[in-house]
């Protein structure tokens, strides 16, 4: 864990509601599949958002616009600082990928899958990404998921792009040697079901510190209680307890 | 370099500044972000007899300077906490430790303060009969006179080192409760634990939280922790510990002038994980700003 002062060099509107935001500063240590929290002025709580890229000294973060938190991140100007506590959570193993590692992201849960897929390709495994949508509108991060060299399957609720359907529906023929995935808890709960392999799910929840101090965020698995922000965000297939 | 050790409770320690139970985990995550011996001492996450998960999530709600939760006392048990967590913390932390000890029964609370009583590194046993978030058949024991004596009494009888009574807020006359433990035998008291508090969602219409009501803590409460103090202070002869929204060196000032002895940093370690160390170093500045040379010359000073 550290506390880093970034400086924002890039704001870019995805969609009606998804911004990417490019900050500058120390990236040293963070992991794919870790969060950043966010301190925003005017608010008590700071925001955590996962890691979408690192670059050299630039930090990518992609979010979507659900409350006030995220509206004031999507107001914030280039050159404005933030201050971030970096490097939480356990991240995904990318160890256990095997050669060719399938990635589902759904929704806003798509950009950390982004760093996930970089390192597997750079590792040179074969990286197959399902990416699932509501509509053609909400779609983001297609291309540069392509220019990875990854394969990329698109599905859309209401068909108006790519696969109908849900991400399961894209799975269902594909082969793979693991997954990690990201994404609204339903759609987690119908990956695990669907899946034919092990694989990591990256869960939210709501949290006070994000690092381990409160036991906001806490959840139950089979290898006994863990915070989300500390012990998780990830947790590998055979742990999970669906609860909701 | 003004002078910034205070007694409490007849153990003094370097700084008055007390990083606040469930705030703090068991001291070795803030470990991870700077030296802990820096402190005073701190209040160790509430723990119980039986390990408990706590309550259901979602148990975090934001609100204007300040947040609510319902963790409900999550903790792997007094037996785990001694085995393990105590331990661990002996490797960052050589201080004297405070104990937060949690209960469901008179039998549960001196139990888990037996036990822990007996471990070398705690200095005191603050008594958490205040806790918003748990309900001992609907009553919680912090809420009346009678349950509170009851208690620490009990407790008292049981121990040898320092009792502290963490008492709520959440009751129409805090100074009566204080008095019954005072007359209990407690050598300290501390207050406030959380208010009880409760948001809405707009678009679902439920309550934000799962246990729909929680503890209210953060800036917010500041006012309403300095009154209770100084009317706390004023009522009894054992030294208060002051908490509730402290989160800058001029606040622990303020909240000695109304009757503190030593103050709990909460909501602002979770914030900023730097909060309870920032505040001892801005301490001296602040001191010689407002001419204050001995910081316990300061307690109750309020004309």
């Amino acid at each position: 864990m550290k506390q880093i002062i970034y400086e924002i060099i890039d704001t870019r509107q995805l969609t009606e509601t998804v911004f990417e935001m490019k900050l500058r500063g120390d990236v040293s240590g963070i992991k794919c599949g870790q969060f950043v929290n966010l301190l925003i002025d005017g608010l008590y709580l700071r925001r955590p958002i996962s890691v979408c890229d690192l670059n050299g000294d630039t930090l990518t973060l992609v979010y979507k616009v659900v409350g006030k938190g995220t509206q004031k991140m999507s107001e914030m100007k280039v050159g404005e600082k933030l201050d971030v506590l970096t490097q939480l959570g356990n991240g995904y193993d990318l160890s256990l990928s095997g050669k060719s590692p399938l990635l589902i992201g759904g929704g806003v849960g798509v950009p950390p899958m982004f760093l996930c897929a970089k390192r597997l390709i750079g590792g040179g495994k074969s990286v197959t990404v399902v990416l699932g949508f509501n509509t053609k509108e909400e779609i983001f991060y297609e291309e540069e998921f392509k220019k990875l060299g990854a394969k990329v399957i698109v599905t859309t609720v209401d068909g108006s792009y790519g696969v109908k359907g849900f991400v399961i529906d894209a799975m269902k023929d594909l082969e793979y040697t693991y997954f990690y995935t990201c994404g609204p808890e339903p759609m987690l709960k119908a990956v695990y079901n669907a899946s034919k392999t092990s694989g990591q799910f990256s869960f939210e929840e709501r949290m006070g510190c994000g690092f381990g101090a409160c036991m906001g965020c806490s959840c139950k698995t089979l290898y006994g209680n863990k915070r989300i922000c500390k012990d998780g965000p990830v947790l590998v297939k055979e742990e999970i307890i669906w609860e909701k | 370099m003004g002078e910034m050790k205070v007694n409490l409770c007849g153990i003094e320690i370097d700084n008055p500044v007390i990083p606040a139970s469930g705030t703090f985990g068991y001291g070795y995550e803030f470990a991870e972000f700077y030296d802990i011996n820096c402190l005073g001492t701190f209040s160790f996450k509430g723990t119980t007899k039986e390990p408990r998960f706590g309550n259901p999530t979602p148990r975090i709600a934001e609100c204007y300077a300040g947040m609510i939760n319902a963790v409900g006392l999550q903790n792997p048990g007094v037996d785990k906490v001694i085995e393990e967590e105590l331990p661990r913390l002996a490797k960052c932390f050589s201080k004297k430790v405070m104990a937060n000890v949690g209960g469901f029964s008179v039998e549960e609370y001196v139990h888990t303060a037996t036990l822990l009583d007996k471990q070398e590194q705690v200095g005191w046993l603050e008594i958490n009969i205040s806790c918003p978030n748990v309900h001992a058949g609907g009553v919680n024991f912090g809420s009346s006179e009678k349950g509170a004596y009851e208690i620490i009494s009990a407790v008292k009888k049981s121990v040898n080192k320092p009792v502290i009574a963490k008492l709520s807020p959440n009751v129409t006359d805090i100074t009566a409760i204080a008095k019954a433990v005072e007359d209990a035998g407690a050598d300290g008291v501390s207050l406030i634990n959380t208010l009880l508090g409760m948001r809405i969602d707009l678009r679902t219409r439920k309550p934000v939280i799962a246990n729909k009501m929680g503890g209210f803590s953060g800036p917010a409460i500041f006012p309403v922790a300095v009154r209770m103090v100084y009317q706390v202070a004023n009522a009894v002869k054992i030294p208060v510990i002051g908490m509730g929204g402290i989160s800058s060196a001029e606040d622990v000032i303020e909240m000695m002038l109304a009757g503190a002895t030593a103050v709990e940093v909460g909501a602002a370690n979770l914030i900023n994980p730097y909060a309870s160390k920032q505040i001892i170093e801005d301490l001296p500045a602040v001191m010689k700003k407002y001419k204050i040379e001995n910081l316990k010359d300061i307690i109750k000073g309020v004309k």
